[in-house]
């Protein structure tokens, strides 16, 4: 027990560290989520081409070689230099960001045509629509799959130890080798990452309640 | 068609009653032939009419409701007041209950559409279209998804508004209602205005051979 007691600062160190790219990266990650979705379907085929051409590449890919690619592949054009946890931040984002455009085009489309029409017979314009009639809908529909995303992000953001990040899993790495108590560390940032997934998950189920359709 | 007139648009189911009615607002977009609102060609793709405000001044209510679920009945009827026409929001309220009250439903303010029967909704529906102060109002068969019971306190808010000199156009299957309330009946086929006449007239005395039938089967 001491030994995690001992560990424990320097893991909540590394825990600090996920949260906040994680807060950050989720919060981009969803603003691209949206405007990809909305471009996804827009009037316009180029834009919507763009936007099927981001999504596929992502989900196509492995998020290490992707991570890799920003870290390692952008930094060695020279062109500019991001540090890795910029680089964790923008990887963790663009990933997220594919997922939600997704889950967002799919919440919009499984809103009723007659609430578009309701309320373009009523003189909205197509924004004021989506702002004011679809997208507060789909939001409500898409909550579930977007705790869903969340949590996956939250579980990715791991894999930035291996460019150095000093997250939680790279703070455990750093003290099971130090302790040579492998087992007894990587449970205690186990349970870490364990109790903060299910804090998130009461909060999404709070938040679900409270703007749940009558 | 004349301002304060009622017409009402009758024919068997795929006749293109629906569609021609939302052509007139331009939910479907117009392959042929104009639309005319005081004298301003709204299909002309030459002047560059804003469907949006043309929208505002013609209310539409439609056959399966369209509440926005997640708004109060009373923030259904003001969103279009508070959002388009910048009213204030103590303003828009007032008007909502006084509209409320007309169709009967005043003590429903807060509850969701969830919450309230078909007929209830429908009555809403009216209020939330003539929240906008409309000029001419559309129904898009405003009884068909209603259980019978609930059809006589829809239409009894239709008859009031038509007595008031609303303008109207009602697509619907209420042979009693085309008779009683409209000035002008026109009855639609294939996709074409088979014959239009007084209501008295088409029903008394029809014309042609397919709306004969067509009497006959629904009288």
């Amino acid at each position: 027990m001491d030994i995690i007691v001992a560990a424990l600062p320097l893991l909540l160190k590394g825990l600090q560290v996920t949260l906040y790219i994680f807060v950050i990266a989720i919060i981009l990650g969803f603003l691209i989520g949206l405007v990809v979705a909305l471009l996804r379907l827009a009037p316009i085929k180029i834009l919507n081409w763009i936007a099927k051409v981001y999504v596929d590449a992502i989900r196509g890919t492995p998020f290490i070689v992707q991570l890799f690619f920003i870290y390692f592949g952008v930094n060695s054009l020279n062109l500019i230099s991001l540090d890795s946890t910029t680089a964790g931040i923008i990887t963790v984002a663009i990933n997220a960001g594919a997922y939600f455009a997704e889950i967002i085009r799919a919440g919009i489309q499984s809103i009723d045509k007659g609430q578009t029409e309701a309320a373009r017979s009523i003189g909205f314009t197509g924004t004021q629509t989506m702002r004011y009639v679809v997208l507060p809908q789909a939001f409500r529909r898409m909550l579930p799959t977007i705790t869903n995303q969340s949590i996956i992000s939250l579980k990715d953001t791991s894999l930035l130890s291996v460019i150095g990040i000093a997250d939680l899993t790279q703070q455990g790495q750093i003290q099971a080798s130090a302790t040579f108590e492998a087992f007894k560390i990587w449970l205690a940032v186990g349970v870490i990452y364990f109790i903060i997934i299910y804090l998130l998950t009461l909060i999404a189920n709070f938040i679900e309640r409270r703007v749940q359709v009558r | 068609m004349q301002e304060k007139e009622v017409i009402c648009v009758i024919g068997p189911s795929g006749s293109g009653k629906s569609t021609f009615l939302r052509c007139l607002n331009l939910l479907e977009e117009v392959t042929g032939g104009e639309v005319v609102i005081n004298g301003h060609d709204i299909t002309d793709p030459k002047r560059k009419i804003n469907i949006n405000k043309v929208r505002q001044e013609v209310g539409m209510v439609f056959q399966h409701f369209n509440l926005f679920p997640h708004k109060t009945v009373l923030e259904n009827i003001t969103l279009g007041p508070i959002k388009i026409r910048a009213t204030d929001k103590a303003e828009a309220g007032r008007l909502a209950i006084e509209l409320l009250d007309k169709v009967g439903l005043k003590e429903k303010a807060n509850s969701y559409p969830g919450e309230l029967s078909g007929g209830q909704k429908q009555r809403v529906a009216i209020a939330r279209a003539l929240a906008m102060n409309p000029k001419i109002m559309l129904f898009d068969e405003p009884t068909s998804a209603l259980d019978p019971e609930m059809v006589g306190d829809v239409l009894e808010v239709m008859k009031q508004l038509a007595k008031e000199g609303m303008t109207m156009v009602v697509v619907t299957h209420e042979m009693g209602f085309a008779r009683e309330v409209g000035d002008r009946v026109i009855f639609m086929d294939g996709g074409y205005i088979v014959e239009e006449n007084e209501p008295n007239e088409l029903f008394g005395n029809p014309q042609h051979e397919r709306t004969k039938a067509f009497l006959s089967k629904v009288l």
